[in-house]
């Protein structure tokens, strides 16, 4: 009697433990978002609707597209605060250059619209160049580097444009890249999965993505092991920089002209937010970009919901905050469960 | 030394040992790290834990220290119950460890780190001058060569280690922790601390003192506890037991010889340094050769260039000026990529900084620095299946354990991590092998593998390099021992000559041309 007395309470710990394992095994990602999904369905009838879905998906893809630039940064032991400002500088950029050309041309949109996207792409990548220069050659912190092209970026954009918004492109590139749709998605979706597919392939199966993980993982032992350091930590840089310039002609074809604008210091700080939820850790050395874009899809869900709820958009941050402490918190708890053999 | 400057209270009861433990069990998820561990100190006792890497010591010392509780057993300090006991508590009690990890931040200056926590202040200001003062006192006593200002991240370890023992022994300690003390103190010091530890045992302070050297538990302790998978194996009185019984007790085996028999069969000249002077000053005009087919060994104390002189030649240390020949071709430039691609590879001493990315599978770690080879990629993308198909035997053969490779290397104990660091050499074709301190915080049976990897190597017709602070090490591994002394080269020793006698006067030769110079 005594013994099975003891026996099903010890039960009933390994099966609180068991739960507990369960949540840092699948993660607290996927648990706070069905709570989130749920929850919001429930309580509004737009949250499920075809309309709304799109939306939330075009959304997500933004922002993990940048996300997944900043996590490659990260892994590899840095950090790109500039993601926001180059998405303005590429919006405007791209505007600029497509309605130059197109007057200048006049003939097939395409032409115009190739130039203009190319010129957006190349100023997204040579900020990402230089601050990876920067890093790889004069010794400077990421996080201070991307600070001041942050700053900079940013002040080139408005600079370029005095505020106003940049029209004149060709109506192919609004009809085409912006609001053209497949099987009922827009395009912006297609696109942030096939980043995504090809990110998760660089990590796991290319020799740049190896060494990314082996540079932010122990610096001197990739020394060591005769990694070459600089290129690959330029090669992060210029991958985050060229992302976050993809996501600003993405935008300027969504809203149909260049802005100064877009992008800025919230969705700088929420591709941060994504990848720490999304597991990287920010000593560097691990992350994967196919969680990472399952965060930035949470962090879309869970603003949009906030919004349908008509919660206030002053405390719609405090959540946010909440929520990538949390996060942290977890990651750690886990980390230190861990034992050596 | 007085007794007044380390501070301590008398021992208030004879009756029951300073410190008991009764059944301690520490589980952690997945593992039993210790499984019903009983062990007593006394006060004035000095008391070895003996085990491999893995047998529960760190675990042990780590509940003794307050790092975290045990799941069950009895813990008796100071005659009483200790029960959730946190670090802070434990240092005020008078339990004081000194961890092999070290509790220093790098940022502060020594003395600064010496008081970290217990500053001595009034209404919130810094006495700075009696901290000072104090700090001076006790590294005196301690004869310590240590600078109170110096920040510690300019301090090699030796100079670290010796800043955690001054922390530890700052204020009222009754029960003492020492995790390897020796491992990288020269004998000097080691010297000194021996003295300090008999002077401590006469205060009536009880000593836990973990080591894999058998001259240091010879020379101090009073018991030995012997731990194996977590388990009290046994515990013995030191003056009886024998050397052999205690391996035999730690491993469940018979391991006979520590240094296996190496024949030795020098062939064509493999390294060739003219002259050589590292950037930073360390190493000074050397002449050095290692040859295919033999151990070259270099001994000196820890600061003399002979690690610096290796990882100028693996071209991490920037050199100032001379030359480096690998196989009569005279080398332009000096980077740890051209390195390996010439078939040399090296081992850092420090395993943890230089060696593995802790965060990363073992698979990961032991391709890293072969992955340029077509075997592993092709066109920058990664063979997987080959990856895996190749890593895996060569961890199977280093007899990694578990066998499972795709764990996160910070999880392995020492001897493992050393595994992962000779499985990265066998991943690509290489014959010049440059080890620096390649014992360093590894148990006998690992050392034993390691000594039995390098023999292979030999045997198979590589250049060795063996550069190692322990002297009995260098001596029986090399074929040709270079003694190195304030960056230069003191002696070359061969055959008969080869003794530790020799290698000692060697220093004090140098020392006095010095002087006299």
């Amino acid at each position: 009697m005594n013994s099975t007395a003891t026996l099903s309470s010890g039960n009933r710990t390994a099966s609180s433990g068991d739960a507990l394992d369960l949540v840092l095994r699948i993660g607290l990602l996927p648990i706070l978002m069905a709570i989130v999904i749920v929850g919001t369905s429930l309580m509004s009838p737009y949250f499920l609707g075809w309309m709304n879905i799109v939306n939330i998906l075009r959304m997500a893809s933004f922002l993990a597209i940048i996300a997944c630039g900043q996590a490659l940064v990260i892994i590899a032991g840095g950090f790109d605060l500039s993601v926001g400002a180059v998405v303005a500088l590429a919006s405007v950029v791209t505007a600029k250059a497509m309605a130059a050309a197109a007057s200048a041309i006049g003939g097939p949109d395409i032409v115009a619209i190739v130039i203009g996207i190319g010129a957006g792409l190349g100023s997204g990548l040579a900020v990402g160049l230089f601050n990876g220069i920067c890093v790889s050659r004069l010794k400077v912190s990421g996080f201070v580097v991307t600070l001041g092209t942050m700053s900079a970026t940013a002040g080139i954009g408005l600079l370029l444009t005095n505020g106003i918004p940049v029209y004149g492109m060709p109506k192919a590139f609004v009809q085409a890249i912006g609001r053209s749709q497949f099987l009922g998605f827009p395009l912006a979706i297609y696109i942030a999965l096939a980043v995504i597919l090809v990110m998760v392939f660089v990590q796991r199966r290319t020799l740049f993505g190896r060494y990314v993980y082996a540079i932010g993982g122990n610096l001197d032992a990739a020394v060591v092991s005769g990694v070459s350091i600089r290129p690959h930590l330029v090669g992060t840089y210029v991958v985050s920089g060229g992302l976050a310039a993809l996501v600003g002609i993405l935008l300027t074809a969504l809203v149909g002209s260049g802005q100064a604008s877009l992008g800025g210091d919230a969705m700088m700080l929420q591709s941060i937010a994504a990848a720490v939820i999304g597991g990287v850790s920010l000593r560097g050395g691990i992350g994967r970009v196919e969680i990472v874009a399952v965060a930035a899809l949470f962090l879309t869900i869970l603003g949009n919901a906030l919004n349908l709820l008509h919660i206030d958009s002053r405390i719609q941050p405090i959540f946010l905050g909440l929520i990538m402490v949390l996060a942290v918190a977890l990651d750690e708890f886990s980390r230190r469960r861990t034992s050596r053999v | 030394m007085t007794s007044a400057d380390i501070t301590r209270t008398t021992t208030p009861n004879t009756a029951e040992p300073l410190l008991v433990l009764s059944g301690v069990t520490k589980r952690f998820p997945g593992v039993l790290a210790l499984d019903g561990v009983d062990l007593d100190v006394k006060a004035g006792e000095l008391h070895v834990l003996f085990g491999e890497n893995g047998a529960g010591k760190s675990t042990l010392i780590n509940v003794i220290a307050g790092t975290f509780p045990p799941t069950s057993g009895s813990f008796r300090f100071g005659g009483e119950e200790m029960s959730e006991l946190t670090p802070h508590e434990a240092r005020a009690i008078g339990i004081s460890p000194v961890f092999q990890e070290f509790s220093l931040v790098p940022s502060l200056t020594v003395e600064e780190n010496l008081f970290l926590g217990r500053e001595k202040s009034a209404a919130g200001v810094l006495d700075a001058g009696g901290m000072r003062k104090r700090a001076r006192e006790l590294i005196g006593e301690l004869g310590f060569d240590l600078y109170p200002k110096a920040r510690v991240d300019s301090l090699d370890r030796a100079h670290q280690q010796m800043a955690e023992i001054a922390k530890a022994l700052l204020g009222n300690v009754k029960l003492l922790i020492l995790d390897e003390p020796t491992a990288s103190l020269t004998e000097r010091e080691t010297g000194r601390l021996f003295e300090l530890i008999a002077k401590l045992k006469t205060d009536g302070v009880g000593i836990i003192y973990v080591s894999h050297r058998m001259r240091e538990i010879r020379a101090l302790a009073d018991r030995v506890t012997v731990l194996r998978d977590g388990r009290h194996i046994k515990t013995l009185d030191a003056a009886t037991v024998t050397d052999g019984e205690l391996v035999e007790l730690m491993t469940g085996r018979k391991i006979d010889v520590l240094f296996p028999t190496i024949a030795h069969d020098p062939g064509e000249t493999a390294i060739e340094v003219h002259d050589l002077s590292t950037a930073d000053g360390l190493v000074k005009g050397v002449d050095f050769v290692a040859r295919a087919g033999e151990i070259t060994g270099i001994a000196g104390l820890v600061g003399c260039g002979k690690s610096e002189l290796v990882r100028a030649i693996y071209g991490i240390a920037p050199i100032a000026s001379g030359s480096v020949a690998l196989r009569g071709k005279l080398l332009d430039r000096l980077d740890p990529r051209t390195s390996l691609r010439r078939g040399v590879a090296y081992f850092p001493a420090n395993r943890g900084v230089e060696g593995l990315a802790l965060s990363r599978p073992i698979r990961e770690n032991v391709s890293m620095a072969a992955l340029d080879l077509s075997r592993y990629q092709r066109g920058g993308v990664i063979r997987r299946a080959a990856e895996r198909a190749l890593i895996g035997p060569i961890m199977e053969t280093l007899k990694l354990r578990p066998p499972n490779i795709e764990r996160a290397v910070g999880d392995l104990s020492g001897g493992n991590r050393q595994k992962v660091m000779l499985g990265r050499a066998m991943a690509r074709d290489l014959d010049i092998f440059l080890f620096d301190e390649p014992s360093v915080g590894i148990d006998v049976g690992a050392k034993v593998e390691v000594y039995e990897f390098i023999k292979r190597l030999v045997e198979q017709g590589a250049a060795v390099v063996v550069v190692s602070s322990e002297l009995p090490e260098v001596l029986a591994l090399s074929n040709r021992l270079y003694v190195m002394h304030h960056g230069r080269i003191a002696a070359l020793l061969e055959g008969a000559a080869k003794t530790e006698q020799n290698v000692l006067s060697s220093f004090f030769e140098e020392e006095s041309r010095e002087k006299a110079a």
